[in-house]
Order: structure tokens, then C-alpha cells, then sequence
């Protein structure tokens, strides 16, 4: 079965979604992102939608639950790089995706999650967390 | 009213809804739709097909490529023999489901088509038709 492949860089982990999302695709991507969550230890989650020529509430149900199961396990999910004509689409449809972080570009929300980073290792948070590197 | 291309498609699984979504596009390239026109109509299909699948428990739809005078557009055409819906106008509401979705899928639609039309017959099944113009 195709999957999805999931990057690590630094404490955060990219996702680009480059084919037209189905179903079992959609299930398969929850799974393996959790996992690597976990195994990774990671606090970020960066999905890259720029080649996604539309986002239904199919495709915007996965993001909200990628993004509620990714909080629970303490990581935070930024999407980037949604067309305009999405964008304007989503909104027409009803979708907000209200729950997700969204920047414009994969630097905005790398910044986002670098951010955030910064902000607990300021705090100690990091060393009370753990490293659980690969 | 005459129809320039007509494209039947069963809707039988998510590969499907995917073909759907694929064929609306390339006919709404034909249409000479916008990117913006071009994304709301293929939305709205795969929203619809979704729902001809999910909760129809399959169907098929019938493509149109219309040209009416000067003005093109696409007419969708949903139908399943599925079990029906008894309240219409309940099911148009938005975050109303029955399916475990976020019921948005017929109201969402709506709004993205200029125009909607939905027969339902509970036992018997749905057809839903959506039609989009070219915006000038």
C-alpha cells in the first residue's frame, strides 16, 4: 500500500502530501504520524498541502484529527502551503479548520514550531521532557 | 440547451470518488472555468460522491458539459439506490450528519453551486444535481 513519507528534522517532523488523498491513504497517514510522534519524541508536525488541488471536509476531518490526536501526544500541527483557491473554497463549504494552525509557507511554519521550541527549552520543559531520539 | 460532452461514472469505492473529482476537473478546464470555479465545482463533486458512497452505498454519476447560448457549464447528476432521506431539509443543515462526518457535505455543496436540486425517496434512493456556470 502507498504511504505517505514523514521527514525528521530537528524536533519536528514534515509531512508533504503530494498525491490526491483517499481514504485508506488518510487512515494509513494518522497512524504513521502518531507512531513517529511517540518514537520520535518530536513537538512539531509540519503538513505541507501546496500540491492538494482541493481540501474537502474529508480531507479536512484528517487534519483536524492528525491535529487533535498530535496534541494530545504534545506535539502541535501547523499546515502550510494552502492554495488560494482552496482556501477561498474551504470557506465557502463551511470548513475553518478552527482546531489547526495554519502559516502561509513551509519557512513561516517551521518558524512557528521553532518557535515554540525555543520557548520550553527557555523553560526547561526540554530537559524535564527527554531526548527520545531514532 | 445542448450537451457537449456527457461522462457516466460508478461511484463504488474511494478510488471513485477520486475519478470523480478527476473527470470534474477536466471538465470544467473544457468549461473554461477559473482555477477558483474550477476548485468549488470539483468540491462540491467530491463531496457529493462521498455521499452517494457513504450513505447511498454507492451510485453513479452523469457528467454534463453544457453550453446554453454563449455560456457554458457542468451539470453533475448524483444517484443512488440507496436507503433514502427522510428530512431533506434537515439533512441540508449544516453540521447535521448521520455518517460519523462533519455534515457538511449537501449544504456545503449547495453554497458552492449555483444551482441544487435533491429528490429523495426513503427506500427508494437519492439524486442530487448540481450545476455550475461559467462566471463573466
Amino acid at each position: 500500500m502507498d504511504r505517505i513519507p514523514i521527514l525528521k528534522l530537528g524536533g519536528a517532523l514534515i509531512v508533504t502530501i503530494q498525491v490526491d488523498m483517499h481514504d485508506r491513504l488518510a487512515v494509513a497517514l494518522e497512524e504513521d504520524l502518531s507512531e513517529r510522534i511517540v518514537r520520535t519524541g518530536a513537538r512539531g508536525v509540519l503538513i505541507e498541502i501546496s500540491a492538494l488541488e482541493i481540501v474537502d471536509s474529508f480531507i479536512g476531518r484528517m487534519l483536524d484529527n492528525i491535529a487533535a490526536v498530535s496534541r494530545v501526544l504534545d506535539a502541535e500541527v501547523v499546515v502550510v502551503g494552502m492554495r488560494p483557491a482552496v482556501a477561498i473554497t474551504l470557506v465557502e463549504l463551511g470548513l475553518t479548520l478552527a482546531g489547526i494552525k495554519t502559516a502561509l509557507n513551509v519557512e513561516r511554519g517551521m518558524a512557528m514550531i521553532q518557535a515554540r521550541l525555543a520557548e520550553e527549552d527557555a523553560d526547561g520543559v526540554e530537559s524535564a521532557h527527554g531526548h527520545r531520539e531514532e | 440547451m445542448a450537451i457537449a460532452r456527457s461522462e457516466r461514472l460508478p461511484i463504488r469505492s474511494g478510488d471513485d470518488v477520486v475519478r470523480v473529482r478527476q473527470i470534474t476537473r477536466t471538465l470544467s478546464v473544457e468549461a473554461g472555468f477559473g482555477l477558483v470555479d474550477q476548485t468549488k465545482i470539483v468540491t462540491a463533486a467530491s463531496e457529493l460522491a462521498r455521499n452517494t458512497l457513504d450513505y447511498g452505498g454507492g451510485g453513479e454519476v452523469h457528467c454534463e458539459l453544457l453550453h446554453e447560448g454563449r455560456r457554458k457549464g457542468l451539470r453533475l447528476t448524483f444517484e443512488d439506490q440507496g436507503p433514502g432521506i427522510p428530512d431533506v431539509e434537515k439533512a441540508l443543515t449544516d453540521h447535521y450528519t448521520t455518517g460519523g462526518g462533519l455534515g457538511l457535505g449537501l449544504g456545503g455543496a449547495k453554497r458552492l453551486s449555483n444551482e441544487f436540486h435533491i429528490e429523495s425517496t426513503v427506500g427508494v434512493g437519492t439524486r442530487v444535481t448540481i450545476a455550475r456556470w461559467k462566471s463573466t
